[in-house]
């Protein structure tokens, strides 16, 4: 802050007269301050005259001034001409300032407004994102009818922008200009809908508010997001995650079905549900009876509770009202802790928490039983806090309880805060209706409270025990006189309404006391107040029908006092009950059933909480709080009686398929043409190396393609199938892109099993199994370039069909509902039991897919030719098989190494139904096997693929490999490099983690070699030749660095082989997986270091 | 959803508003101000108060209210925490929240309060972000800024906001890299007539302070992390590996932060470091009361009390108190009836006493409570709770930093009944 603004609040806060005489004109109103304004004009001269000089400091200066009269709600708008000129100013602080001189006053000076325009135009093109969000915020909070063409363009453009920050904006823009012009709803829903559709947690809160505010009845757009959303939760800023949660709260009592219907089926239910999910499926076909939970209904419950242990209050209470709205009864109970929590919190917070918690301890007592304590009093709570934990202590009140309440609702009663003792009475006497056992013991109580020094006490107990004995028909003579008798003392007119009230009602049964209170208060009828005066005229009435003998006399005075009262509410009554008791000649029939009137057995009031009926709004709300419905208030509808169709959020599978297959390839197409959907990934990670990291990105495909060129010439086949699918690309979206790629990942598999057949010197016909596989990615990606969310369901039955046909076994896991079950699928679920912390957690849960940017795993740099034998012919009686890996993740699951199995008939008979027979796997292994071949022709060869999980170990895998008549032990003993994935990621990226996995899990050794071998080529060919590993691009010439992460564990390995002086060089490997980084690295050391 | 923004000041004026929709007159304050005549005294004026067409949400902090002014359905505690964030991010940069401060800083404020929010959203509230968007007044910036011209307004989007870690600013370097932690512990306590425990609960937060260069990943382990019964976390705790290892990983924000806060199983008996004796009474007919008490150390673990501060409301007949203390000055507010005893540190071989008489309101009936009195005191370099740091662990950077952790256990809500 400038010393010249720091004078300038001196003088307007140190005299208020200076103040009023210098800018007071101008603030009042516009149209008032007009005569006067040439008084004023002086002072504001002088600050145009800054704006407009040629300094900065100057202008800034006058800025800083105007913008501190708008703080204080002075009126500055005449100054808009010389501060719109501004708007193009270069220096960042001014602009700022501008901008926000702008948002207050454009609305008033519409026309001067327009000039700025063109500025924000011009910005909303600028290269720096921030540049082109502050435009887009300043313009859309410009609220100028005039320039709603000129938004809705902007916001267009803006939600497509590669900068997430930017669509953030964009999101907050869309509410704005809704606000302005409701009629651009339809587009702009179009715009929602796009946004929802964004993975960035920057983006999802803001678009969820804009989708509240613009359409929350367009619940079908949700469907298709309904799933990310739950996943990205975790990762959202607080601020969306408590939007989010309250429209996947509504959503969720559209969706699915109630689960309170029977809870107690729901134990194992559930367990069914963790089971497998085809039983599940089966379930929920056969009309479900009983109940089962929606696996996406249970998603939500389940991602929302780490949110308990948000800091943020706002989070932990809406998670808390999700839960209360729609988990079954049985798990509602997680919440009290995280509630009872947040009393410690501030006055605001604990007031508006103990207002939920009265809410619900209402209905369910025994959710914050166990927090009986934490609801106790303070003396130092102020009175709300205090009268609402009362509020609870009552509702929580039950037999066990009771006594030791009632001790600490004695220590209240004697508070010095009398408006607390009187609420801590009314209590008891609620509690004392609610818990027959203790009703006499409150009432002896409240009695003993009657010779209470303080009057408001007093009056506040009999008021209650005038309720209680209502209550009770029984008779309560004694306290009944004991009451007549505190008429003498007591002055409060509510009480001594009661007690008259009281005798009136049994007055027959203390017939020798009640005339005598009558007489009593004949005597001080005129110096009663009003509301004691009625009750007079009452208790006469009574009493005159009862026992008119001892007091007709006395109620006829009493009624002639009324008469000629002041109050005319009493001169009716008097009039009123003249007419009724006393017979004469003009009184009616009614006089006949005057007694059944007065004397009418009368119904108890019912003592019941004030927050009894509030339940029927959501918790957490404003309308809750304030027990009315809020402007803009959304009902939480019932449960459907039956399900929609939970269908309608299916979207993952092609998304999930996508997110393991090897990115590099389709990255750098995309990159090329610029989608913007799948840049978003590289901005997540950081803005200002996302040059670099595509950079990496080409940089790693071009390996690739040097790499597999030099390997192999004629792949003319698979070459043609690529630049088809890549024509393909060209008009799908990112996801058919990305698919491509791994249909071209399979294409490459094929390349290495057509090498593979090569070398062998075999006679190579095309395998049935791999054509089928071309043919079926062919046409995935022809039905998907269409682009169409219809034809991607095609597509994406197609390929379930395909999988299925394929490995009926596993069809459930890999394709329905992946993103739930499969670990590697969840971000949040990845299983990184490392010890060491990586940053991989962190990555992960920004974007939904696995491979977030950083850490992504991309196509293998070379794909070894050499194959192994399996199975011999001479030992397999004609029947030989080699296997090899094709460095591919594989189809099977996540966590498997993908075995290429070729096998091949060199007798000249059929060999019949080939298949696995008994698997002798070490502990934890896990193995995909093939389907049998049913039959294999002489000299024919055919290519199976399997999935073996090593669980990162180089353990080998027996197994049985069995013909019709057959069976032969085969055994796979896996490479240490093939337990690997590569992974492409940035060099800075690798040295964060390498830092990360320093000391223990470091391991290195020194290589001594010819310098000839340690040329750049030499290096990365015999690395990979070894070890399945990605390159990273490096910007030092000595340095080679590689990365790959395990396959089973997702641990990542760090190769580096930095080059020293003379002819050695330094192997350095880093990974978690320590045991594996030291056989890699026995591995490695003698193949660099041979000649 | 937040519309506008005003502060008020205790005196009733309004000294600041901003605005994020379009312009609400102030005279919507007016329901405020009715509704803080109603409640006497401003701790009482209600937090939500519904006026024809907009709400009020309202928080009490360093004598200001801060109101916000909301005009549709919206979750209150969104706006309260948002406002305590406010709050929190003004004392932050201006190392105090008061008046004349924020009247001094009116500019900075007015840019910060533009970046919390856009369109009555939360846009950034991570202070580290924040920091970074506009720079907090030093002094030495505003003589380099009067010399150079430059501004307090970053020019570049915060690396934060975008990146992996959204509450750590990058590009962080000290020379003396250091972390310090402070595991602080709050006895909530209501204590008896006769000096049994009514209830008692341990909350206890970590307070951090790390400053550390580059990208530091920090893992800190307890030795009996079982003790902690509920817990909440600072965002950048990564909730995995609590959830199946007890530690807490996470990269640090830069600065001063609240690691976590936790609460301790109501099951564990809570020690009472403390007893206070006491003796006061009131005779109906004499206009004279005795007052006694005595505080004395219970169950400290060898540490030594301090801090002791006793504070008790005296019932509005008495008129005034002469007392002396054994050790400490103490004063009594004839206006509020306040007592106050600050008492210092406890020694366990001369109980620290306050002895005297009360003078009561002549012929005025005897109050029929006596007073509660409430306590404050501090252990040094103790949990009381018996938690305990295993260590400390960084990854990611090369360099040993300086670690620290420090103990302390306080009087929270500590009442005793007389």
């Amino acid at each position: 802050m400038s010393s010249n603004s720091f004078a300038y609040n001196e003088q307007s806060g140190g005299g208020e007269a200076t103040e009023l005489g210098q800018e007071a004109t101008s603030t009042i109103s516009p149209s008032g301050a007009f005569g006067l304004f040439s008084s004023d004009l002086k002072k504001n001269e002088d600050l145009k005259q800054m704006l407009e000089s040629n300094k900065d400091s100057a202008k800034l200066d006058a800025m800083k001034r105007i913008v501190g009269m708008i703080a204080k709600g002075k009126n500055a708008s005449e100054l808009f001409p010389a501060v719109v000129k501004n708007v193009a100013s270069k220096n960042i602080e001014i602009k700022k300032l501008v901008y926000v001189y702008l948002v207050r006053y454009a609305e008033e000076q519409q026309d001067l407004a327009l000039l700025s325009i063109s500025t924000f135009q011009r910005a909303l093109k600028d290269p720096n994102q921030l540049i082109r969000a502050s435009a887009l915020r300043v313009l859309s909070s410009i609220r100028v009818p005039i320039i709603v063409p000129i938004m809705m363009l902007a916001i267009k453009e803006a939600s497509a922008d590669l900068s997430p920050y930017v669509r953030k904006n964009a999101a907050h823009a869309i509410q704005k200009l809704y606000s302005l012009d409701p009629e651009q709803k339809e587009m702009l829903i179009e715009v929602i809908e796009k946004l929802l559709k964004d993975k960035s947690t920057l983006v999802a809160g803001s678009v969820v508010m804009a989708f509240e505010e613009v359409c929350p009845d367009r619940i079908d757009l949700i469907h298709k997001n309904y799933r990310k959303l739950c996943n990205l939760l975790v990762d959202v800023e607080e601020w969306g995650q408590v939007v989010i949660i309250h429209m996947l709260t509504r959503y969720a009592r559209t969706q699915f079905v109630s689960p309170w219907k029977e809870d107690d089926g729901l134990e194992d239910n559930e367990k069914n549900f963790y089971e497998s999910d085809d039983e599940q499926k089966e379930k929920t076909d056969h009309k479900k009876k009983p109940y089962t939970m929606d696996p996406d209904h249970r998603l939500l419950i389940r991602n929302t509770k780490p949110l308990l242990q948000s800091r943020n209050a706002a989070v932990v209470m809406a998670v808390a009202q999700l839960y209360w709205h729609i988990s079954p009864k049985s798990e509602v109970g997680i919440i009290s802790k995280s509630l009872v929590r947040l009393l410690r919190s501030n006055r605001e917070v604990q007031y508006i928490v103990l207002q939920n918690i009265a809410t619900m301890s209402i209905q369910r007592k025994g959710m914050f039983e166990p927090y009986l304590k934490s609801f106790y009093v303070r003396s130092t709570d102020p009175t709300m806090i205090k009268t609402l934990k009362l509020e609870i202590l009552t509702n929580l009140a039950n037999e066990a309880n009771i006594s030791t309440l009632l001790r600490e609702f004695q220590t209240y009663v004697k508070s010095q805060d009398k408006q607390f003792a009187a609420a801590t009475i009314q209590t008891i006497g609620r509690c004392a209706t609610n818990i027959s056992e203790v009703t006499d013991t409150c009432l002896n109580g409240l009695v003993c409270l009657l010779s209470n020094r303080d009057e408001i006490v007093v009056a506040e107990s009999v008021v209650v025990i005038k309720k209680l004995l209502q209550m009770q028909p029984v008779q309560h003579g004694e306290i009944i006189k004991h009451m007549a008798k505190l008429l003498d003392s007591i002055t409060v007119p509510v009480a001594r309404a009661s007690i008259l009230w009281l005798i009136g009602e049994n007055c027959e049964r203390v017939p020798k006391i009640a005339p005598d209170v009558l007489r009593k208060m004949a005597k001080s009828f005129t110096s009663e107040d009003d509301l004691v005066k009625l009750q007079i005229l009452n208790l006469g009435a009574k009493l005159y029908l009862t026992n008119s003998k001892q007091t007709k006399l006395l109620t006829q005075y009493i009624l002639n006092l009324g008469k000629y009262d002041q109050n005319y509410d009493i001169r009716d009554r008097t009039r009123f009950i003249r007419q009724l008791i006393v017979p004469n000649e003009k009184s009616g029939a009614l006089s006949k059933y005057a007694k059944k009137i007065f004397l009418a057995q009368k119904p108890a009031p019912l003592l019941e909480s004030p927050f009894k009926d509030r339940d029927h709004f959501q918790l957490g709300t404003l309308s809750h709080t304030l027990n009315t419905k809020a402007t803009g208030y959304l009902e939480l509808s019932n449960w459907p009686e039956v399900a929609p169709d939970p269908s309608v959020r299916n979207v993952e599978v092609i998304e999930l398929a996508k997110e393991w297959t090897p990115a590099g390839k389709a990255k750098k197409e995309n990159s090329a043409k610029k989608f913007y959907s799948e840049s978003e990934e590289e901005e997540d990670s950081s803005d200002s190396s996302s040059d670099s990291e595509s950079e990496s990105e080409s940089a790693s495909g071009e390996q690739e393609e040097e790499g597999d060129s030099s390997e192999d010439s004629s792949e003319d086949t698979s070459s043609e199938h690529r630049s088809d699918s890549e024509s393909a690309s060209e008009v799908g979206d990112k996801r058919t892109a990305k698919k491509n790629s791994k249909s071209k990942g399979k294409s490459y598999s094929e390349d290495g099993e057509k090498e593979n057949e090569k070398s062998k010197t075999s006679d190579s016909s095309s395998t049935d199994s791999s054509s089928e596989e071309e043919s079926s990615s062919d046409s995935e990606s022809v039905s998907e370039s269409e682009s169409e969310p219809e034809s991607r369901k095609v597509a994406k039955n197609e390929k379930k069909k395909t999988k299925q046909d394929r490995n009926p076994l596993t069809k459930d896991v890999s394709l329905l509902d992946l993103d739930d079950f499969n670990p590697v699928s969840t971000p949040v679920a990845l299983p990184t039991p490392a010890l060491s912390p990586s940053l991989i957690a962190d990555l992960e849960g920004l974007n939904l897919s696995t491979c977030s940017s950083v850490i992504s795993v991309s196509t293998p740099v070379f794909v070894p030719v050499k194959t192994h034998v399996l199975l011999h012919r001479m030992s397999g009686r004609g029947l030989a098989a080699h296997y090899f890996f094709p460095r591919q993740p594989c189809i099977f699951g996540d966590k498997m190494v993908s075995v290429q199995i070729t096998l091949n008939n060199t007798t000249d008979q059929k060999i019949e139904n080939i298949h696995i027979g008994e698997k002798k796997l070490p502990m934890g292994m896990q193995m995909h096997v093939f389907n049998p071949i049913e039959s294999l022709e002489p000299e024919g060869s055919i290519t199976v693929s399997m999935g073996i999980d090593f669980c990162d170990s180089t353990q080998t895998a027996s197994f049985q490999l069995c013909t019709k008549d057959d069976c032969f032990s085969v055994n796979i003993q896996p490479p240490v490099g093939e337990l690997l994935l590569p992974v492409a990621m940035s060099e800075k990226d690798f040295k964060k983690e390498q830092g990360m996995l320093t000391g223990m899990n470091e391991t290195s050794t020194v290589i001594i070699a010819a310098p000839q071998n340690f040329t750049p080529s030499v290096i990365l060919q015999k690395v990979v030749n070894v070890a399945n590993v990605g390159v990273v691009p490096s910007g030092q010439d000595n340095i080679h660095r590689f990365a790959a992460k395990t396959v089973h564990s997702g641990s990542l390995m760090l190769v580096t082989v930095e080059l020293k002086e003379g002819s050695t060089a330094q192997l350095i490997i880093n990974t978690e997986r320590t045991v594996i980084g030291s056989v890699l690295l026995r591995e490695l050391k003698p193949v660099l270091s041979q000649g | 959803m937040i519309h506008s923004l005003f502060l008020i000041n205790s005196s009733g004026d309004i000294f600041l508003e901003k605005h994020w929709k379009s312009v609400v007159s102030r005279s919507v304050c007016d329901y405020f101000f009715e509704a803080q005549e109603r409640a006497t005294e401003a701790e009482n004026v209600p937090p939500v108060i519904p006026t024809p067409h907009h709400y009020l949400l309202s928080v009490y902090r360093h004598k200001i209210f801060f109101v916000a002014v909301i005009q549709t359905e919206v979750p209150p505690l969104f706006v309260i925490e948002f406002l305590h964030r406010v709050v929190d991010t003004f004392q932050d940069y201006f190392g105090v929240c008061s008046e004349p401060v924020i009247k001094d800083n009116v500019v900075v404020v007015y840019e910060v309060l533009e970046e919390m929010l856009d369109n009555g959203f939360p846009l950034a509230t991570e202070s580290n972000i924040l920091k970074e968007l506009i720079k907090p007044p030093t002094i030495l910036r505003t003589v380099v800024n009067t010399i150079t011209g430059s501004t307090n307004v970053g020019d570049q989007l915060p690396t934060g906001q975008l990146s992996v870690v959204p509450w750590r600013r990058t590009g962080v370097k000290y020379t003396n890299n250091e972390a310090y932690f402070d595991v602080i512990e709050e006895i909530d306590a209501i204590i008896d007539k006769s000096g049994s425990t009514i209830t008692a609960e341990i909350q206890g937060v970590i307070d951090a302070c790390v400053k550390l260069t580059g990208m530091p990943d920090l893992t800190l382990s307890f030795m009996n992390p079982r003790l902690l019964d509920d817990v909440s976390f600072h965002p950048c705790v990564r909730f995995k590996r609590w959830e199946s290892e007890r530690i807490l990983s996470f990269i640090p924000p830069d600065g001063n932060f609240r690691l976590l806060s936790y609460h301790v199983s109501a099951q564990n008996l809570v020690a009472i470091p403390v007893y206070v004796k006491h003796s006061i009474s009131f005779r109906d007919s004499s206009s004279l009361g005795r007052f006694e008490i005595t505080v004395g150390p219970k169950q400290t673990m060898g540490k030594t009390i301090e801090g002791v501060i006793v504070t008790s409301q005296m019932p509005k007949g008495v008129l005034n108190m002469s007392l002396t203390p054994s050790q400490g000055t103490h004063t009594f507010d004839p206006v509020t009836k306040m007592l106050s005893w600050d008492v210092g540190k406890i020694n366990p071989q001369k109980l620290p006493s306050l002895k005297g008489t009360m003078s009561l309101q002549a012929g005025a009936s005897k109050p029929d409570e006596n007073p509660t009195i409430n306590l404050q005191f501090k252990i040094q370099q103790l949990a009381i709770s018996g938690l305990k740091v295993n260590r400390l662990d960084m990854y990611g950077e090369k360099y040993k930093p300086f670690k620290g952790i420090k103990y302390m256990t306080k009087a929270g809500k500590f009442q005793v009944r007389t």
